[in-house]
Formats: structure tokens, C-alpha cells, sequence
């Protein structure tokens, strides 16, 4: 097989063999709580300066969130909504679950668990069923459901990693309901990795005091969600694929009560009419927050956030980012992309262009982020031919440390990704650097994912914040999507027993294009829900090295 | 110098049939991007994950089909390219809780398997390089093991069901068998059930709530107590 890197970053990797054999004994200590804190003020893009702003309009006024996301909040609405005929109702039902990722998923087949008529269910998703960041994810969920681990552990992993800012009541039941999850998993037919016994293969992640990721290989999220769909599918739950919401509807009474939907294809919109509204639409990584590039789908644009926005919603924590620490730098045609943190989990190690390691491998993500960060502006990484910054994260030390074909076995999908360009990471490092991940803030729930102050209206997975505080942990996303869109279909299912839905109308929408004209300075092009990112040629942002040179 | 001509190197595609000359550097679908479209169909995680942008190009004067997904394979000089919208497919409905993890139940529920003639066209069309004509085969013999592992990997993209000449839909049936696999062959987790029993009993409870007032009361300490908590992952 050929070596696809070019000599010189070959040259670098022939310094990184060097010090394998000794790296293998020495690594680096865990940082202090105050050493995390003096290198996240001093390299983590959250701190950067001019990187935010505070919101000026609406109730999320004096919020602090990313320029690219106050963009969105400080826009006029794709609609005019006297140009709406709320008179024909398209669709009625009970419940409408905007997304068909991971949360909408969980939450519809738990809705029909509680005893919620299939066929008042109405799914609702931009592209296909399934199509999120939920599929995406690789190396695991987190559960305290080992022997020497218990969901106290995991409570204090999770708070602390989220450098206790998290909304204690959502952890609480975020760790109390994991091991459940599992179980529910299993007998759905989710194939975790586990031995002969049953017991899981369990890995350690950033942050975590005890080994508690589980896996399905290093297509956690992939299985999960096609077993999901394959449930929803099974069941017949009513479903519009291409089909996304774009503004909430109101009725008289001031509960949220259906949504505005647009047509993706053929270019219309219909009315659905809905005494609960769930929404699941997912988080922001195609902003391109800064610039960076990510690991999202092409659909997670933060349209729920936009939505729930203009109907009341508080919206908290959008100025933390999560940057993964290892995406890929190199090759081009996959930059952005995750590489899972099971690699350090299973001993791949963080080192520079001379071969030295510089960061003990599995701090919180945040704090990672920021070490490689600091490693490449020190001189220490290299720069990719098309302009890529990053360093070496040291992969072979895997089957050393476990055994030949232990990468091969457990990260097929991260083998075939590099081996599709000529790269053999079982031989050769990877080339990392941090990339775009999670919105760690987002909609305030609780704990029955009622979005606060909003009736009629429930929020789950990352579109909402409180779970994970200013930092996620590694495998508490796919337990957040889990155990919020479980409560969320619960409690959305007992809650239409008793709901009505008034006249509808569309009158928060006209109130907060007057607030955005009086605010003053907006833009009137600047539109949102954006629905789907714009890369059409020289725009494409992730690239924009590559294609301007 | 040598990374400056990188950079500026072009090749030729042709997206549909049209020409259109894009950098070196760009995957299938960031050359259609490149090149002016908008994906609403064929386009998803654009991570390798998905399946959505399933994909069949040639090369010109080559009589061969080559088959990839458009966010994972980079762009070469002459590729004739198109990315699938959609693939119909048959999905049989069931209830799982109702099925037996036998054999047979896959020929019960997608009897068409029966007519592979084991061709292999599956296996070559195959973007995860998957033994597809394999697990076909595993599932004919009523191997649900065999067919779980050797289809573990797949994301559903459909390029076997569109190449089969039998007209099976191999991933379809790859996911029945896991799912039986994982429900009903895979041994339990017994850790997780006795675990699942303490949490109903409320064992934790009283120190998640105590946890849950530090942070509202006396951070401190608690922070003092994430400190040296002992930490035991090797």
C-alpha cells in the first residue's frame, strides 16, 4: 500500500516512531482544575476575542452566543405571515415531533410505548428519516451500569466535566435513567460489543473516573439510530421526509399548538395543527462557528433554536462551543471529520511534529481542545499542503497496547475512512486538529422536557442546554438524545390527554419582526430558519483554504 | 513550490454529463458543490455514516462502473459522475418481540434471498467493503450469526439491492438479523439488568439529591469531591 502522506509530513512521522516505545511508559499528568482553567481562558476559541456577541432582540436579550448563532436569533422570518392561510388544516395530530434524528426517533417510539395513538403521530424531517448527528456518532454512550462504577460516579464526571454549570435536576435524571437505556437497547436488538458472558466492553473517555463508554464498534450512533428507524418503520408512524418546520404556530390561548411546514422539493407549505410540539431538530454545527470546521451533518443548522426563539423559548449556554479535540486535518477531502475519542481511550496519544507527546490524553474535550490548540500555535504542529494546521494523534500505539487487529476489529469504520486514501493508521499516525462538534447550550427544558415558560411546547437532544452545562463528555450525547427523547415522548403522551388547541395564529411572528425593525441595523436579507448550509462555490466556508489558495 | 502547485491542480468531472473543472482536492460532493448545485436529495452526514450519497461514475473509455460515496471518494480527472436520489426498496414489517431467532424466519420474511445466484455484482458494488454476496448467503443457510457480523458495518445505502440481479434487498435483511441477533442470540448483560433493579429501588437516589443541593449550596465541596474522586480506567 502506498503511504499517503507527503515526505515531509513522512519525515514527522519517522521522529513520532522514535518515541513510541518510550511514550508507551510516560504520560503526561492530568492538569489541576486551575491549570484547565488558565489554558481554556488562554487557547479555547470560546475565549477568543470578538468571537461573540450579546442578543439584543427578543427574550434571549443580553445572551451571549457566537456571532454565527446571534445571526440566526437577530433574523427575519422566512415567512410573511399574512401571507399564511391558517384557515386549511393539512395535518392534525396530537403529536408533531419536529426531526427524525436520535431524539424525535426515541421520542416518537415512546409516545406510541405510553399509549399514544400511532396515527396521531406526525414526524417531521428536512431530509430523510434518521438523518442527524445522532447517526454519526462513533465511540459510545456512557452508563454506569459496571460493578466497580454507579450513576453517582457519572453524576460527578458529568458535572464537573461540565465545569459545574449543568442544571443538576436534568444530570440527575440523565445518570439515574442510562442503565435503563442499555437495557431498552438490548431488547430492541442493538448489538453492543459485549463478551461471551454478556458483560460490555466498556472504554474509558475524557473526563470519566471510571470505564463506562459503551460501543457498537466505532459505529455507536449508526447502529443505534438504524435499529430506531427500523422500529418507526415497523410501526408506521406517519412521517414527511423533506418536509422541515419553519415557524411555529400560537393559538389563542398562548400554547404552542403545530407548525408552519416547508416543502423542500416541491417548494410549499402546509399547515399541521398539533396539541403537543416536540422538538428535535438538532444542533449548529454548520454554522461554521469561527470558521472551523466540523463533524456535523449537513442538516444541523439550529433551526429549532430560531423557532423556539420566536414563541418565548430562553435559550442558555450558546457561548460555549464543544470543539472535538481530533478531528481530521488531513487529508482534504475529509477535514472536519470526527475521529473518535475511543482512540485515546484505547491508548492513541496526542504528539507533535518532533514526536513528543504534550497533553495527557483524555482531559475533559474543552481542555484537550485548547492543549492541541496551544501545541500548533507554539510552531510545534505542521501545516497540511492545502494550509491545514494539526498534529500527529498517535494510532499504532492501539494494537501495541491490545494486540494486533485490535483497530482493524474495533474501529473498522476509522480504519476504512483512512484507507480509502491510502493511509494505514495501524502504521501511521492520523493528522488531527480540533473541529466543530456540539452546541453544549441551547433550549431550557425540565426534567419532563417541557420547554420552560412555553406551554405546548417540549425540546430534547442538542438543540437543548442544562444537561451538559459549558462542556459535554464524551458519550453523554447519544445518553442525552436517549433519555430526553424517551421523557420527551412520556410526558408529550400524557400531556395531549387533557390538551385542547385554540384558533391559530401566527401573531409572535409579526411581534418579533417589529421588535427586529425597531432593534434597527438587521439586515432585511437576513432570513432564517437557513433549513440547509450554502457551499456553492467560492462560499464554501470549511474550504475556503483549499478553494481561494 | 511543490505545495502551491497542490493546491492549484484542476480536474476534469463530468456532474450528469456536464463538464466542469474543480481542484484536485475535493471529494465528489464538494465538487458538485463546487461546481454550483444544491443538494436537497443525495446528500446527508457527509461523514461516510449515512448511506445518502450512494454513487456510480465511470471513466471515459473505461467499460467499467465504479461505485463509492460521494463525500468519501475524491474527485479524479474523467470521472462520468452521479450521485442516487433514492432507492426503492422493499423493508418487511414485523414485530420483533413475536419473532423466534430462527433461521428461517429470514426466508419467511424475505423469501426473494432464495433466488441469489451468487453473482457477487452485491459485493463489488459494496462502498464499505462489505462480503455482501457473503451474508446473503449466511442468511439463505439460516446463519444469523455470520450474517450479523459480516453486515455489521453496513450503512444502508442501497447500492447491492440496486446492482442485485435477484432482486434482493441484502441490507434490509442484514438489519432483521441483527436485530434478532442482538434481542435474541447475543448473551444479555447481566450487570446491566441488576443495575437497572437498584436504580428502581431508588438505591442512588439520596446521594444524586445530595449532589443536587451542593451545587445550588456549597459548590466548593462539591468540587472538592470531583477532585478526589478516585479515578480507576486502567
Amino acid at each position: 500500500m502506498e503511504r499517503g502522506y507527503p515526505d515531509y509530513m513522512l519525515e514527522s512521522i519517522e521522529l513520532v516512531k522514535q518515541t513510541r516505545e518510550r511514550r508507551l511508559k510516560e504520560i503526561p499528568e492530568l492538569m489541576t482544575l486551575e491549570e484547565r482553567e488558565a489554558i481554556l481562558r488562554q487557547y479555547h476559541p470560546d475565549y477568543k476575542e470578538g468571537g461573540k456577541r450579546t442578543v439584543k432582540v427578543g427574550v434571549n436579550a443580553g445572551e451571549p452566543m457566537p456571532h454565527e448563532a446571534a445571526d440566526l436569533i437577530e433574523a427575519y422570518p422566512l415567512i410573511e405571515p399574512e401571507q399564511i392561510d391558517l384557515s386549511t388544516i393539512d395535518y392534525d395530530s396530537d403529536i408533531l415531533i419536529i426531526g427524525a434524528g436520535g431524539a424525535g426517533l426515541t421520542a416518537a417510539l415512546w409516545a406510541v410505548n405510553s399509549g399514544a395513538d400511532v396515527d396521531q403521530i406526525l414526524m417531521v424531517t428536512k431530509l430523510r428519516m434518521g438523518d442527524s448527528n445522532s447517526k454519526m456518532s462513533q465511540g459510545g454512550i456512557q452508563a454506569a451500569d459496571c460493578e466497580d462504577d454507579n450513576p453517582v460516579l457519572h453524576y460527578l464526571d458529568v458535572i464537573g466535566g461540565g465545569h459545574f454549570t449543568n442544571d443538576p435536576e436534568l444530570v440527575k435524571w440523565l445518570v439515574r435513567e442510562a442503565p435503563m437505556i442499555i437495557k431498552w437497547h438490548e431488547e430492541l436488538g442493538i448489538m453492543y460489543d459485549k463478551d461471551e458472558e454478556g458483560c460490555m466492553f466498556v472504554a474509558p473517555g475524557g473526563g470519566t473516573c471510571r470505564k463506562r463508554m459503551h460501543s457498537c464498534k466505532d459505529y455507536t450512533g449508526m447502529e443505534i439510530v438504524r435499529v430506531l428507524m427500523d422500529e418507526a418503520l415497523n410501526l408506521d408512524i406517519p412521517t414527511l421526509e423533506f418536509t422541515s418546520a419553519v415557524e411555529l404556530l400560537m393559538d389563542d390561548a398562548g400554547k404552542v399548538a403545530g407548525a408552519v411546514l416547508w416543502d423542500m422539493e416541491k417548494e410549499d407549505y402546509f399547515i399541521a395543527r398539533a396539541k403537543a410540539t416536540l422538538m428535535a431538530t438538532g444542533g449548529f454545527g454548520r454554522l461554521h462557528i469561527q470558521e472551523f470546521a466540523t463533524t456535523n451533518h449537513y442538516g444541523a443548522t439550529a433551526d429549532g433554536l430560531v423557532m423556539a426563539n420566536r414563541v418565548g423559548a430562553r435559550i442558555i449556554d450558546m457561548d460555549s462551543v464543544q470543539y472535538h479535540p481530533t478531528g481530521s486535518s488531513y487529508p482534504e477531502q475529509i477535514v472536519g471529520l470526527l475521529c473518535t475519542e475511543k482512540l485515546r481511550g484505547r491508548g492513541a496519544q496526542p504528539v507533535n511534529k518532533y514526536g513528543e507527546e504534550f497533553v495527557y490524553p483524555l482531559e475533559p474535550r474543552d481542555v484537550e481542545s485548547a492543549a492541541l490548540i496551544r501545541e500548533c500555535a507554539k510552531g510545534n504542529g505542521l501545516v497540511t499542503p492545502t494550509g491545514m494546521p494539526g498534529v500527529w494523534l498517535d494510532t499504532p500505539l492501539i494494537d501495541i497496547l491490545h494486540g494486533e487487529g485490535t483497530i482493524e476489529k474495533e474501529f473498522s469504520a476509522m480504519s476504512l475512512k483512512y484507507k480509502r486514501f491510502d493511509i494505514d493508521m495501524t502504521q501511521d499516525p492520523i493528522f488531527v486538529y480540533p473541529t466543530l462538534h456540539f452546541q453544549n447550550g441551547g433550549i431550557v427544558i425540565n426534567e419532563r422536557t417541557g420547554v420552560v415558560g412555553v406551554p405546548g411546547l417540549f425540546a430534547s437532544g442538542e438543540t437543548t442546554g442544562g444537561v451538559h452545562g459549558k462542556n459535554r463528555l464524551m458519550g453523554n450525547s447519544i445518553l442525552d438524545y436517549c433519555v430526553y427523547g424517551r421523557r420527551m415522548g412520556i410526558y408529550a403522551t400524557e400531556y395531549v390527554k387533557n390538551a385542547t388547541v385554540g384558533k391559530l395564529n401566527l401573531d409572535h411572528v409579526t411581534k418579533y419582526t417589529k421588535l427586529l425593525e425597531d432593534a434597527g441595523g438587521i439586515p432585511r436579507t437576513r432570513k432564517a430558519p437557513i433549513l440547509l448550509p450554502e457551499y456553492r462555490g467560492e462560499r464554501t466556508i470549511s474550504h475556503a483554504l483549499a478553494l481561494l489558495g | 513550490m511543490e505545495e502551491e502547485a497542490e493546491k492549484e491542480k484542476m480536474v476534469k468531472v463530468y456532474i450528469m454529463g456536464r463538464e466542469f473543472e474543480v481542484p484536485a482536492t475535493l471529494n465528489i460532493v464538494k465538487a458538485f458543490e463546487y461546481a454550483g448545485y444544491r443538494f436537497v436529495r443525495g446528500i446527508g452526514c457527509r461523514g461516510g455514516y449515512c448511506g445518502a450519497c450512494a454513487t456510480v461514475y465511470r471513466f471515459k473509455d473505461d467499460y467499467r462502473l465504479n461505485f463509492a460515496l460521494a463525500c468519501q471518494k475524491a474527485v479524479e480527472d474523467g470521472m462520468y459522475l452521479t450521485i442516487l436520489p433514492f432507492v426503492p426498496a422493499e423493508k418487511a414489517q414485523y414485530e420483533l418481540d413475536k419473532l423466534k431467532p430462527r433461521g428461517t424466519v429470514l426466508l419467511e420474511l424475505y423469501p426473494e434471498i432464495a433466488r441469489c445466484v451468487a453473482c457477487n455484482t452485491c459485493t463489488k458494488a459494496c462502498p464499505q467493503e462489505l462480503e455482501v454476496m457473503d451474508y446473503v448467503q449466511a442468511a439463505i443457510r439460516g446463519d444469523i450469526k455470520e450474517l450479523s457480523n459480516l453486515s455489521f458495518d453496513c450503512i444502508q445505502c442501497g447500492l447491492c439491492a440496486m446492482r442485485c440481479p435477484a432482486e434482493i434487498v441484502p441490507y434490509n435483511v442484514g438489519q432483521l438479523a441483527r436485530r434478532l441477533y442482538g434481542k435474541y442470540v447475543a448473551p444479555q448483560a447481566k450487570h446491566t439488568h441488576a443495575r437497572v433493579e437498584e436504580i428502581h429501588a431508588c438505591v442512588f437516589d439520596e446521594e444524586l439529591d445530595n449532589y443536587s443541593i451542593l451545587v445550588k449550596e456549597d459548590v466548593e465541596k462539591l468540587k472538592k469531591i470531583y477532585v478526589e474522586r478516585e479515578i480507576k480506567v486502567g
